[in-house]
């Protein structure tokens, strides 16, 4: 069986608050925010345990469309994939989705979404988790 | 060193075998007293783990001291920093390191797949993330914050093909032009075929031995190593403050020579890591030959070539003599020792002296450096 990223359900349970709602930390000592958590502040080294919830706005810090897709993603390739600069602070990777007729280039502003990520094989679970999307200009 | 590529008639073992026993036989026959074994994709596409003994016990050295060393692409040069450690520590006397990889028997997907578990699993290998990729979104950011053109990466590719064609353990011995660079088809914008280099099966291994086991006569100048180091970073490229800088590439190199007490004027030749391209570019300015933004210039004015001021790459690099995965390290300071020993042949750089060699693991996540120098 092809699963997303050699992961078990298990894997994609305990993650689930990140992959639905981009729940990072915040360091109670130098107010960085954090995502992914990492429990330790990567600026000033202390103990970083704080929840925080990300807004989901950001920028496209750099794009990329991947054509050789590992087994587990290759019935979605080709797919484009960005980092993006939360609106926060952090760099997070992610697929982009519902790009319509506008081309994806860096500084485009995104916002994150809920999207299937893939599924482990051809009947087996299905993985949701976040994508980020072209905010839309107000009409 | 065993030519890399397609070995379809050679298993994990038997690449293994061929590269000790040549290193061996080349060593004058020294004894070793363990075995240090880079590899990271033979438990993914060999269902093959435990390496230390099974290689140790298939090439004659049943009953050493033998380990696996695992950090990504930097699995190399990490194995030789550790038998760096025991040789110096008073430890062993005699120990031989082996880079082997495997990769051929399985298909592109799973391979992709197996690559991609040395990226961080759980942000960037679940949204479809391999270490292509990673080099395709560190060269897109490259490119549009230093306004290089699309094309700035060619000559490392081409510099790596020309020293390629003469190297008989290459993978590919052609030397190209700028129009097929320009018109090769895309991999993972921007990165096109050229830009990546091609995995293949290989093995190379070195002999390390303290002075005073070294046997008094010997048919070739023996290398000493004078600077040894391996740092990190974080795994994930959105962890890094700054991920066109590659810190562990920097304070590996800053160690290396720091050790050695040379600085960058007194190096050679400089093996660097070029599974993609845009690493050669970083590479060259984590070290300081190169102020940011400006490492894929010394690719287009001949600075990199062998006659250059700062040759990198001088057998072909991984671009053109071939990806060997974990091996990578192992060939790099191979090759920087022939170079030392003056048996490069048409690959020669004039009077080397000093080589620095580095290998990234992931992309950047771990760098070893080493600083190699021929006895006066």
């Amino acid at each position: 069986m092809n699963r997303l990223a050699s992961m078990e359900t298990s894997q994609h349970w305990r993650l689930r608050q990140q992959r639905y709602a981009l729940v990072g930390e915040v360091c109670p000592h130098c107010t960085t925010k954090i995502f992914p958590p990492r429990d330790i502040c990567p600026d000033c080294g202390e103990d970083a345990r704080d929840l925080y919830q990300f807004s989901g706005r950001g920028e496209v810090y750099s794009h990329t469309t991947v054509y050789q897709a590992p087994s587990g993603h290759s019935s979605n390739a080709p797919y484009p994939v960005a980092i993006v600069r939360l609106e926060e602070g952090p760099l997070v990777t992610a697929q982009l989705t519902d790009i319509g007729d506008q081309p994806v280039e860096i500084g485009t502003q995104v916002e994150m979404v809920t999207r299937k990520l893939g599924a482990d094989g051809e009947r087996g679970m299905l993985v949701y988790g976040y994508k980020f999307r072209p905010i839309l200009a107000e009409r | 060193m065993m030519p890399v590529g397609e070995h379809w008639d050679l298993s994990l073992r038997h690449l293994a075998l061929d590269a000790i026993s040549a290193a061996r036989a080349d060593s004058g026959g020294l004894r070793p007293q363990a075995l240090y074994v880079a590899n990271v994709l033979a438990p993914a596409l060999s269902g093959q783990s435990h390496l230390g003994a099974l290689l140790a016990d298939f090439t004659g050295l049943r009953g050493v001291e033998a380990s696996t060393i695992e950090a990504s692409g930097a699995s190399g040069g990490v194995a030789v920093r550790q038998a760096y450690l025991a040789l110096t520590s008073g430890a062993l006397d005699v120990a031989i390191v082996l880079g082997v990889e495997k990769i051929t028997d399985k298909a592109s997907g799973q391979v992709q797949a197996a690559l991609a578990t040395s990226t961080d699993s759980e942000y960037e290998a679940v949204h479809g993330v391999t270490p292509s990729t990673q080099a395709a979104l560190l060269m897109q950011r490259y490119l549009y914050e230093h306004g290089a053109p699309k094309d700035s990466m060619a000559g490392f590719s081409m510099t790596a093909h020309q020293n390629a064609v003469t190297n008989p353990n290459a993978m590919f011995r052609k030397a190209i032009r700028h129009e097929q660079y320009a018109r090769a088809p895309i991999i993972s914008e921007p990165l096109n075929t050229f830009d990546v280099a091609p995995l293949g099966d290989g093995a190379a291994a070195l002999v390390l031995a303290r002075a005073a086991a070294l046997p008094n006569r010997h048919d070739y100048p023996q290398v000493v190593i004078a600077g040894s180091a391996v740092s990190t970073s974080a795994l994930a490229v959105h962890d890094r403050p700054n991920p066109l800088h590659l810190t562990a590439a920097s304070q590996s190199a800053e160690a290396a020579m720091l050790q050695a007490s040379l600085s960058l004027e007194d190096i050679g030749l400089f093996e660097l890591h070029d599974s993609f391209s845009i690493f050669a570019a970083l590479s060259l300015e984590a070290a300081g030959f190169a102020a940011p933004g400006h490492g894929w210039k010394l690719a287009q004015n001949g600075d990199i070539s062998l006659a250059g001021k700062i040759p990198i790459s001088t057998f072909g690099g991984s671009k053109a003599r071939g990806d060997p995965g974990a091996a990578t390290g192992i060939y790099q300071l191979a090759e920087a020792t022939l170079q030392l020993q003056g048996r490069a042949n048409e690959n020669q750089v004039p009077n080397a002296a000093i080589a620095m060699t580095q290998c990234l693991g992931g992309s950047g996540a771990t760098a070893s450096t080493h600083i190699l120098r021929r006895p006066n």
